[in-house]
C-alpha cells in the first residue's frame, strides 16, 4: 500500500534550515494498521503530508496506493483518505453539508454521499449531529467528524494524524474501536501517527518509531519490547538513605546493567525477572535493607523509546490523562 | 496497487470518466455552492453586505449634489455611482482573503487540497461566489440611486456592472493567492491597507481627478483604477466607444489576466 524510500523534507525559513524529516523508508501492506510513534516535532505530520501529496518531498520517492507520489499525485489523492491533525471543517458550516461536499470533491454523487455520510455518522456515534455546526460540537465530536470527512469516499487507505489527541480516555478507547472496525469490516489500511505509547501498543499491528526526522526502530509492539531485552526490576526501599546500597545489589545481579536511583526507588534491568527477584530479596534481607515493595515487569514501549533515544516519551507530560490541547496550527 | 487487488469493493469515488472540463465545472460548482451557503448563513454578513451600498448613496450622495454643476454634469449620481461601483469591486474583492485565512486555519483548505478536485476549481468556485455577491450589491446600489434621482442609460449601467464583475474576479483571485501565501491576518491587513488607500485616493472614485492640481493628475494617470472609473463614467454617459471606455475595458481585461495567472499559479503550487 505504501512504499517510501529516502523521503526527506527540509524547511527553509529566513536562511534557517529545519530538517524536519531526514530520510524515511517505510513499507505498509494492505490491511495493516501501522503506527508512527514519536514525540512532538519528530516529523510525523511532515511525513504524512508528503505521503498525502500536500507537501513535495525535498528528496526521496514513494508509491502510495499504487500511484507514484510525484508523477501521479491525483491518482494518490483519489485512493486515500486523510484526517489532519488540525481539523477539516468550517466552524459555521453544518456537519452533514461539509461531509457531503467533501465527498463530492471526490466525484461521489450527492445522493450516494448523503447515504454514506449518514452511515458514518451512525457508525461514529454522531447520530443527530448532521445539522449541527462544528463550533457547537465537543472536541471529541469534532474529531469524529474529521474522521467521517476522511472516510466519506470509502478509501482503501487512510492516514490519521494524531486521531485521539485532546480526547478524554473514554472517547479515545471508543475511537480505537472505530479504527479497528475499519480494518475488520472494510479491509481498510490504516496509517496513523501518535505520541501516546498506549495507543500505539493497543491499536497497531506494527509500529515505526520516529525521532528527529528518522525512523529509529520498527516492529510489532512485542518485537520492540523484546528488543529492549529482559525485564525491568523496581525496588522501593523503606529508607531512601539505603537506596544506593540497594542499587549496588541490583547491579550485581547476574547479567544486570547498572541500576538507576530515583528517590526511594531503584530501577534496573535483568535478563530474567523471576529468579533475579528471589536473589535480590535475599540479598536485601542479608544486608538489612528494609523493602517497601518490589516489582518485575515486562518493558513498556516507553522503555523501548528510552533505550533507543535516551529520552522518555512520558517526560513531556504527554500522558493522555493530562488531556493536552491539540496543537493549534499546522504549517 | 491495481484496482483489482483492492482490499474491498471499488469504493465510492467514481473514476472521473468525464473530460477535464466537466470535472472542473463540477468541482467549481461544489466549491461555489458551499461558499455561497456559508455566506448566506451569516445574517450579519448579509445585512452589512446589503447596507453598505445603500449607505454610500444615502449618506455620501447628497454631499455631491451641490457640486454637480461645477463638475460638468447635470446629475450628481451619474458621476458618483460609477465610481462607487468600482470602489465596491475594489473593496469587496480585495478583502475576501481574510475568509480564506480563517478557512486555512480551520483546516478546510488542506482538506480540500487532499481531494482530487481541480486546484483551479478551488479558486474559481470562491471567486464566482464573490462576483455574484458583487453583482447583487451593485444592482441594489443602482436601484437605490434611481430612487435618489440617478438617470443613466440601461446599457451603460449593465456594461458597468460587467466591468465591476470582471474587476472583482481579478482582485478576488489576487486576494486569495496573497492570503494563501501569507497565511496570517497580521501580514495581510497592512499589505492591503498599503495598497488600497493610495489606489483609492488616486482613482477619482469619490471626486473626479479633474479637480486636482496638475502634478496630482499626473500621478493618478499611472493608476489603472482611475482609468477604469473613467471608463465606467463613460458608460453611464452613454459614450460606449469613447477612448475612456476602451481604456477602462482594456485595463480591466489586463487585470483579469494578470490576477488569474497569479491566482491559479498559487493555487496549483504544491505545498499549499
Ligand atoms: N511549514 C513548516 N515550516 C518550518 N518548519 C516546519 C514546518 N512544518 C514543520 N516544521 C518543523 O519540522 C519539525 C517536525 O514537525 P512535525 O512534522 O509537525 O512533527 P510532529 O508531527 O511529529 O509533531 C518540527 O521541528 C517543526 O517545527
Ligand atoms: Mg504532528
Amino acid at each position: 500500500m505504501i512504499h517510501a524510500r529516502g523521503l526527506a523534507r527540509t524547511f527553509r525559513k529566513r536562511k534557517q534550515e529545519v530538517q524536519a524529516v531526514t530520510g524515511v523508508d517505510l513499507d505498509v501492506d494492505a490491511g495493516e494498521i501501522v503506527g508512527f510513534l514519536g514525540p512532538n516535532g519528530a516529523g510525523k505530520t511532515t511525513t504524512l503530508r508528503m505521503l498525502t501529496t500536500l507537501l513535495t518531498p525535498s528528496a526521496g520517492t514513494a508509491t502510495v496506493a499504487g500511484c507514484d507520489l510525484i508523477a501521479d499525485p491525483v491518482g494518490v489523492r483519489r485512493r486515500i483518505g486523510y484526517v489532519s491533525q488540525s481539523g477539516s471543517t468550517a466552524p459555521e458550516a453544518r456537519a452533514g453539508e461539509e461531509v457531503v461536499d467533501h465527498a463530492r470533491l471526490y466525484g461521489v454523487r450527492t445522493a450516494d454521499a448523503v447515504v454514506r455520510g449518514r452511515q458514518l455518522f451512525s457508525d461514529l456515534d454522531l447520530d443527530g449531529l448532521w445539522e449541527r455546526q462544528p463550533k457547537d460540537m465537543s472536541g471529541g465530536q469534532r474529531r469524529r467528524l474529521d474522521i467521517a470527512m476522511g472516510l466519506v469516499h470509502d478509501p482503501g487507505l487512510v492516514f490519521l494524524d494524531e486521531p485521539t489527541t485532546g480526547l478524554d480516555p473514554q472517547a479515545r478507547a471508543n475511537l480505537w474501536g472505530h479504527i479497528r472496525s475499519l480494518r475488520e469490516d472494510r479491509g481498510t489500511t490504516v496509517f496513523l501517527t501518535t505520541h501516546y505509547l498506549d495507543e500505539a501498543d493497543a491499536l497497531c499491528d506494527r509500529i515505526l518509531v520516529i525521532d528527529r526526522g528518522a525512523i529509529v526502530a520498527e516492529g510489532t509492539p512485542d518485537q520492540l519490547k523484546s528488543k529492549v531485552g529482559g525485564d525491568v526490576l523496581t525496588v522501593t526501599v523503606a529508607d531512601p538513605a539505603r537506596a544506593g546500597d540497594a542499587a549496588r545489589l541490583v547491579g550485581d545481579l547476574p547479567g544486570a546493567e547498572p541500576a538507576q536511583v530515583d528517590g526511594a526507588r531503584v530501577i534496573g534491568r535483568v535478563p530474567a525477572g523471576g529468579p533475579a527477584l528471589v536473589d535480590l530479596v535475599r540479598g536485601l534481607d542479608a544486608a538489612g535493607i528494609g523493602i517497601a515493595g518490589v516489582e518485575s515487569r515486562r518493558p513498556s514501549l516507553d522503555d523501548v523509546f528510552l533505550g533507543l533515544t535516551g529520552r522518555s516519551l512520558r517526560e513531556e507530560g504527554t500522558s493522555p490523562d493530562d488531556a493536552p490541547t491539540p496543537e493549534v496550527v499546522p504549517s | 496497487m491495481n484496482t483489482g487487488s483492492r482490499a474491498r469493493g471499488g469504493g465510492l469515488a467514481r473514476h472521473r470518466a468525464g473530460t477535464r472540463v466537466s470535472a472542473l465545472a463540477r468541482d467549481t460548482w461544489t466549491v461555489f455552492s458551499r461558499a455561497m451557503r456559508l455566506s448566506l448563513r451569516n445574517p450579519a454578513w448579509v445585512a452589512i453586505g446589503l447596507m453598505q451600498p445603500v449607505l454610500y448613496i444615502v449618506l455620501f450622495g447628497p454631499l455631491l449634489e451641490p457640486l454637480a454643476g461645477r463638475l460638468g454634469s447635470g446629475n450628481a449620481y451619474q458621476l458618483f455611482v460609477p465610481g462607487i461601483l468600482v470602489q465596491l469591486g475594489l473593496f469587496g474583492a480585495l478583502f475576501v482573503g481574510f475568509a480564506l485565512i480563517a478557512e486555512w486555519r480551520a483546516g478546510v483548505v488542506e482538506s480540500q487540497r487532499v481531494t482530487p478536485a481541480s486546484r483551479t476549481a478551488l479558486l474559481l468556485g470562491r471567486v464566482l461566489r464573490d462576483v455574484l455577491v458583487l453583482l447583487v450589491q451593485g444592482t441594489l446600489l443602482i436601484l437605490v440611486s434611481l430612487l435618489f434621482g440617478l438617470r443613466a442609460p440601461v446599457a451603460g449601467v449593465v456594461l458597468t456592472l460587467l466591468l465591476v464583475a470582471m474587476l472583482g474576479a481579478a482582485l478576488s483571485a489576487v486576494s486569495y493567492a496573497l492570503a494563501l501565501t501569507l497565511k496570517s491576518e497580521d501580514a495581510f491587513a497592512p499589505l492591503l491597507n498599503a495598497v488600497v488607500f493610495p489606489v483609492l485616493l488616486l482613482s477619482g472614485i469619490l471626486l473626479p481627478m479633474s479637480l486636482a492640481p496638475g502634478w496630482l493628475q499626473g500621478v493618478s494617470d499611472v493608476n489603472p483604477f482611475k482609468h477604469i472609473v473613467e471608463g465606467a463614467r463613460a458608460f453611464f454617459d452613454g459614450e460606449y466607444t469613447s477612448a475612456a471606455a476602451w481604456w477602462g475595458v482594456g485595463l480591466t481585461v489586463v487585470l483579469v489576466v494578470l490576477g488569474w495567472v497569479f491566482g491559479v499559479r498559487r493555487f496549483r503550487r504544491e505545498n499549499g
